[in-house]
């Protein structure tokens, strides 16, 4: 399984959407159930799938499917 | 609770092991069949020990060289025990500091090591270690207090705020994580025969055993057996609570 598969299965797991809603709009702004306690379910999910752990700047940050991804790359999981 | 295996399977990991209370608590937790990883600074100080108790208990005993202070170090390590075994049942808090002076003696420099030390130190395990128990629903912190944290002492300003602050820390962590059945509790010694501290007490404090009720000094196999019992299933519905342990100190 992709790296990407992995990760689009994780955000669909926790916020309970279908992958065709992911993409750049898919943030705390604008989803109605992204508030601390699911950011901090994400980020543990994120965490176990790929086998890493993130610096409490980064769990503070991880605010967006598209900053997830920038975020994931500095611990060596690339998407694409 | 000597001699029962009661943490048999159980994973921990126990900062300041080199001498006295930590180094107790170490073989106490080994001797009950954890699995102990024993932290200290220096590179190999621990490892004929670690050896010697691994063969005496029939558990393993690893040591694990690195400074709390360093958040990037403790990361490294809390990482390794996580991979080796997926798992992080217990965390004593144990490594510290300790001085004694009046307020206007008090360096900066010093007070500002010591909180690093005493209160950062114990913080960046706590954070790192409670997310791992996070995943288990799992798990039991352990801090080291000290009676002067509450009570206060002459002369112990800069120590007592640093234990001060791991009381309050103890208190707020244990009510964030209750809910994930993480239970977070410290341990206040009052004087304890630790080498380091009878030689303060020959040299300085020679009369302050007539504030002990009991009349005598607590000795560190004391203080492990209480460590013990809040990382075992015997207190699994105790949480956020600071257990003196002090003979009946007066301060």
């Amino acid at each position: 399984m992709s790296n990407l598969i992995i990760y689009n299965t994780v955000f669909c797991g926790v916020f309970n959407v279908l992958d065709t809603e992911l993409g750049d709009q898919f943030s705390a702004e604008n989803i109605d159930n992204w508030d601390s306690i699911t950011q901090l379910s994400l980020v543990s999910s994120i965490e176990d799938a790929f086998d890493i752990m993130l610096d409490p700047e980064d769990i503070l940050n991880f605010k967006s499917y598209s900053i997830g991804i920038q975020i994931i790359d500095k611990y060596g999981v690339k998407l694409y | 609770m000597n001699s029962i295996r009661i943490l048999e399977g159980k994973i921990a990991l126990v900062t300041g092991t080199s001498s006295g209370i930590g180094r107790s608590i170490a073989e106490k937790f080994a001797e009950c069949g954890a699995i102990v990883y024993a932290n200290a600074r220096k590179n190999g100080s621990l490892d004929n020990w670690a050896f010697e108790i691994s063969t005496k208990y029939n558990t393993k005993v690893m040591p694990l060289y690195f400074d709390v202070v360093d958040a990037v170090l403790c990361k490294e390590n809390v990482l390794k025990i996580k991979n080796e075994h997926g798992k992080i049942d217990i965390l004593v808090n144990n490594a510290g500091m300790v001085t004694y002076e009046m307020i206007s003696m008090v360096q900066l420099e010093v007070f500002k090591k010591m909180w690093e030390t005493n209160v950062i130190g114990s913080f960046n395990l706590l954070q790192l270690i409670s997310r791992i128990m996070s995943r288990q629903q799992e798990g039991s912190i352990i801090n080291m207090a000290s009676i002067v944290g509450d009570k206060g002492a002459k002369g112990q300003v800069s120590y007592a705020t640093t234990k001060g602050a791991i009381i309050a820390m103890t208190k707020a962590a244990a009510k964030e994580l209750a809910n994930l059945n993480i239970r977070v509790n410290a341990v206040a010694p009052g004087m304890v025969s630790t080498d380091r501290f009878v030689k303060v007490l020959e040299t300085s404090f020679k009369d302050k055993i007539n504030q002990v009720g009991m009349k005598r000094l607590g000795n560190p196999e004391e203080i492990a057996d209480l460590c013990l019992f809040l990382a075992s299933e015997k207190s699994k519905y105790i949480t956020g609570q600071i257990i003196g342990i002090d003979g009946s100190l007066e301060l």
